[in-house]
C-alpha cells in the first residue's frame, strides 16, 4: 500500500484523540462504579475502550477511502437473476419441507428459538410494509404485536375463543387499529408520523398495564395452548378434548406442542412471504413505493393517499397481530413487559438492517438477530450495544440495509 | 375544590415544569437548526443522572461536605460531561447524515440511545442507583394536618432553571455566537457563504442542549433521590412533548411548554389519576401532533415541491 507520509501521521494523530475523547467519556461511567452512596474505580475498563477506539480508528485511517465513503447513491443493482414459476414454487416447496422436518430432529429448546426467530421474521415483514414499502416510520409497532398477543388472550377469556378463532381475528383486530391509528396521522410524514406512531404504542402498552381489571395489569394473563381438531399437546386433557399423542399413539414428549406451533407459525410466515412478494408488484404495492418516493407527485397524478396509507398501516398492522397471536400460543402467558418500546426499536433495527423494502433482507436480518444470541452466549450482554452500532453504521454506510433491493423501475429499451 | 391540594399540585407542576423546559431545550434547538428530533437527547439526561451521583461520591470521598459546593461542582462537572457527549454524538452518529434522507438521522439516533442505555447498563449495573438528601427543610403554609408546602429542593429547580434560560436566552440574542446560531437556523446555506462556520455551530447547538440537559439531570436527580438506566425514555418523550406543544424550534415555546405539560401532568395526576398520568402525556403528545402540529409559539410550516 503506498500511503503519503502526511495521511499516516495525521491518522496517528486523530487517533490518538478519538482515544483521548474516548478515555474522557468512558471515564466516569466505566472507571467509577456507583455502590450505594460510594463507588468503586475500575480504571482498567476506561483504558481497553481507548485502546479499542485507538486501533479501530487507526485501522479505519488506514482503508482505502472509498471503502468508507457512504453509498448514498441509488446504485441500478445488477438484473436479479429471472426464475421461471415453477422453479421458484419447486425452490419454495424443499425449503419448506426441509425446515419442516426439522420438528422431527430439533430439541424443545431449538423449537423455541425457531419460533422466537420466526414471529420476528413475521414482525419484520410487517413493519416493512410500513417502513420500507410505504416509507411511514412506525416506531409504534409493538403495539399491534400487543393487540393481537391481548386479542388472543383476552377473546379465549371472555369469549372463549381458541386458537383457530384468534388467528384471523385478532389479525383484523390488528388491522383495525392500524386504520384507527393511520387516520389521524395523514397529513403527517417524517418523524413528526414517527412520534405519533410511538406515543400510540406506548399509550397500548401503559393502557394494557393499567387496566388491571380488564387485562390483569402488570401481573398478565394466561394464554391457552393451541388445539388442533380439538386435540390437545398436552399430557393429560384439559379443556375438554383429546391428547394428540394418545389419537395417534404416540408417547407424550413435552415438545409437541413446540413442534405443532413451529408447524402452523411456518405456514403462516410462507404464505405471507407469499403475500408481501406478489403486493410489491401490484397496483396497491407500487402506489406505496410511489408514495415514498413523492408524495407531491402522486397525488397530483390522482394517486388515493388515504386509501394507499391506510392499507399500507393495516396490512403491516395485521401482520404484526398475527406474530402476536403465536407469541401468546408459544409463551401460554403475555404480560405488558414483553411489549415495550425496545421490541419496536428491535423490529425496526431488522428491517433496517436487512434493506428497507426488501423481503430477503428483513429475514435474513430477523434470523441473525434472533439466532446471534443463542449462538454467541457470551456475547448476549452485549446484544443491544452491537444492535445500536449496527443501525448508527448502517444508516452511515449502507443507508439502504444489507441487501440492497432492485427498485422496480423502467429502462428505456434499446435500439 | 381544596385550595391547599390545588396549590400544591400547581407546584409540583411548575417545578417538574422547569425540568421539562429544561430538556425540552434541546430538542427545540435541535430540530430548529437541522431539522432533526435528537432521540437520544432523553438518555443524554440520563447520563447526567448518573454523573450526579458519580460526582457526589467522588467529592465526598475527598471530604467536601458543603452542600451549595457539592451541588455547584457536581453541576459544573455533569454539565462539561455532557456538552463533550452531546458533540461527540453529533461527529459520530448525526453529521455523516447531514445529507441523508429525513428518516436516516432518525434511526441513527434510536441507534445512539440504545449505545448509551445498555453501555450505562453494562458498566453501572441495572440495579437502582441513589443520591443523598443534600438540601433539607421546606417551606410550609396551613395547620398540621392541612398543608400546601415548597421543598426548599423545588425552590432551587425553578430559581436554577431561570438562570439557566435567562443565560440562554442572553447567548442567543446578544452575543456573536448567538447571532451565528440564528442565522444558520434561518438560512444553513447563506449562512456558510457568508463565513460562519456551521458545522461548529450545528455542534455547539448539540453541546448547549445536552449542557441544559444535565443541569436538569443534576437538579431532578437531587430533588427525587433515585434514578437506574431507563428513566430516559419516558423524561425524554415528555421533554419532547414539551418542545412539540410550545412549538418546535421556539426556544421561548421550549419553556412554556415545558410548565404548561407538568402542570397539566401534575393536575391531572392529583384530580383524576394518577395511573394514566403518563397515558396523558402522551395522548396529549398525539393530540397537539395531529391538531396542531406548529405547537403554541412555532411558525406553521409550509409544504414545498
Amino acid at each position: 500500500m503506498n500511503m503519503s507520509r502526511p495521511r499516516l501521521s495525521k491518522t496517528l494523530v486523530l487517533s490518538a484523540f478519538a482515544a483521548v475523547v474516548a478515555l474522557i467519556l468512558t471515564g466516569p461511567l466505566s472507571g467509577l462504579v456507583l455502590e450505594g452512596y460510594d463507588f468503586k474505580t475500575r480504571f482498567s475498563a476506561p483504558l481497553q475502550i481507548a485502546a479499542f477506539v485507538l486501533i479501530v480508528r487507526f485501522i479505519a485511517g488506514l482503508l482505502p477511502e472509498s471503502w468508507l465513503a457512504p453509498r448514498q447513491k441509488n446504485e441500478a443493482a445488477p438484473r436479479a437473476t429471472r426464475f421461471k414459476t415453477w422453479q421458484l414454487v419447486l425452490g419454495g416447496l424443499l425449503v419448506y419441507i426441509a425446515l419442516a422436518s426439522l420438528v422431527l430432529i430439533a430439541s424443545k429448546y431449538w423449537l423455541s428459538v425457531g419460533i422466537l426467530a420466526l414471529i420476528y421474521i413475521l414482525l419484520g415483514l410487517g413493519l416493512n410494509i410500513v417502513v420500507g414499502f410505504a416509507g411511514l416510520l412506525d416506531l409504534g409497532f409493538v403495539g399491534f404485536y400487543a393487540v393481537g398477543a391481548y386479542g388472543y388472550a383476552l377473546g379465549h377469556q371472555y369469549l372463549g375463543l381458541g386458537f383457530w378463532a384468534a388467528i384471523p381475528l385478532a389479525a383484523m383486530l390488528a388491522g383495525l387499529f392500524g386504520m384507527i391509528l393511520g387516520f389521524p396521522v395523514l397529513r403527517m410524514h417524517g418523524d413528526y408520523l414517527a412520534i405519533v406512531t410511538l406515543g400510540f404504542g406506548e399509550i397500548i402498552r401503559l393502557v394494557l398495564n393499567n387496566w388491571i381489571a380488564f387485562t390483569g395489569g402488570p401481573n398478565g394473563i394466561d394464554a391457552p395452548a393451541p388445539t388442533f381438531f380439538g386435540w390437545e399437546f398436552k399430557a393429560n386433557a384439559t379443556q375438554g378434548g383429546v391428547p394428540f399423542h394418545e389419537v395417534w399413539g404416540l408417547d407424550y414428549s413435552s415438545g409437541m406442542l413446540d413442534g405443532f406451533i413451529f408447524l402452523v407459525l411456518l405456514t403462516v410466515v410462507a404464505l405471507v412471504i407469499y403475500a408481501v412478494t406478489r403486493l410489491r408488484g401490484m397496483p396497491i404495492g407500487r402506489a406505496w413505493e410511489a408514495l415514498r418516493e413523492d408524495e407531491i407527485a402522486c397525488r397530483s397524478l390522482g394517486l388515493n393517499h388515504v386509501f394507499t396509507k391506510l392499507s399500507a398501516f393495516a396490512m403491516g398492522a395485521s401482520i404484526g397481530g398475527l406474530a402476536g397471536v403465536f407469541f401468546a400460543a408459544s409463551q401460554g402467558f403475555v404480560s405488558p413487559v414483553s411489549f415495550s418500546f425496545f421490541e419496536s426499536a428491535l423490529v425496526l433495527a431488522i428491517v433496517v438492517l436487512g434493506g428497507l423494502g426488501s423481503v430477503t433482507g428483513v429475514i435474513l436480518a430477523a434470523l441473525f438477530l434472533t439466532l446471534m444470541p443463542e449462538a454467541l452466549r457470551e456475547f448476549s450482554d452485549y446484544r443491544i450495544l452491537i444492535f445500536g452500532f449496527a443501525m448508527v453504521l448502517i444508516m452511515i454506510w449502507r443507508p439502504r440495509g444489507m441487501i440492497q433491493q432492485r427498485r422496480p423501475f423502467f429502462t428505456r429499451a434499446k435500439g | 375544590m381544596d385550595l391547599y391540594v390545588l396549590g400544591q399540585q400547581i407546584v409540583n407542576g411548575l417545578v417538574l415544569g422547569s425540568t421539562y423546559g429544561l430538556i425540552a431545550v434541546g430538542y427545540t434547538m435541535v430540530y430548529g437548526i437541522i431539522g432533526m428530533i435528537n432521540f437520544a437527547h432523553g438518555e443524554v439526561y440520563m447520563v447526567s443522572a448518573y454523573l450526579t451521583a458519580i460526582g457526589l461520591a467522588v467529592l465526598a470521598y475527598f471530604g467536601i461536605s458543603s452542600p451549595w459546593l457539592l451541588i455547584s461542582l457536581t453541576m459544573v462537572f455533569a454539565i462539561l460531561f455532557t456538552s463533550l457527549l452531546g458533540i461527540t454524538i453529533e461527529r459520530l452518529a448525526y453529521r455523516p447524515l447531514r445529507k441523508a434522507n429525513r428518516l436516516a438521522p432518525l434511526i441513527s439516533a434510536i441507534g445512539v440511545s440504545l449505545i448509551l442505555q445498555n453501555y450505562v447498563q453494562l458498566s453501572q449495573g441495572a440495579k437502582n442507583q441513589g443520591v443523598p438528601t443534600l438540601i433539607e427543610g421546606v417551606f410550609r403554609m396551613g395547620s398540621e394536618d392541612h398543608f400546601f408546602q415548597i421543598t426548599y429542593m423545588q425552590m432551587l429547580i425553578v430559581v436554577v432553571a431561570l438562570i439557566a434560560m435567562g443565560l440562554l436566552n442572553f447567548v442567543v440574542q446578544k452575543t456573536a455566537l448567538g447571532r451565528a446560531c440564528r442565522a444558520t437556523q434561518q438560512d444553513r446555506q447563506m449562512a456558510q457563504i457568508l463565513g460562519i462556520d456551521t458545522d461548529k455551530v450545528i455542534a455547539l447547538v448539540f453541546g448547549i442542549g445536552a449542557a441544559l440537559a444535565a443541569v436538569a439531570g443534576v437538579l431532578i436527580t437531587l430533588n427525587y433521590g433515585s434514578f437506574d438506566f431507563f428513566v430516559g425514555f419516558v423524561t425524554g418523550i415528555k421533554a419532547f412533548t414539551a418542545a412539540v406543544l410550545g412549538g418546535i424550534g421556539s426556544l421561548p415555546g421550549a419553556m412554556l411548554g415545558g410548565i404548561l405539560l407538568g402542570l397539566a401532568e401534575s393536575l391531572f395526576s392529583g384530580f383524576v389519576n394518577s395511573d394514566y398520568k403518563d397515558v396523558f402525556a402522551f395522548a396529549l403528545l398525539v393530540g397537539i401532533l395531529i391538531f396542531r402540529p406548529s405547537g403554541l409559539l412555532g411558525k406553521p410550516s409550509v409544504e414545498k415541491v
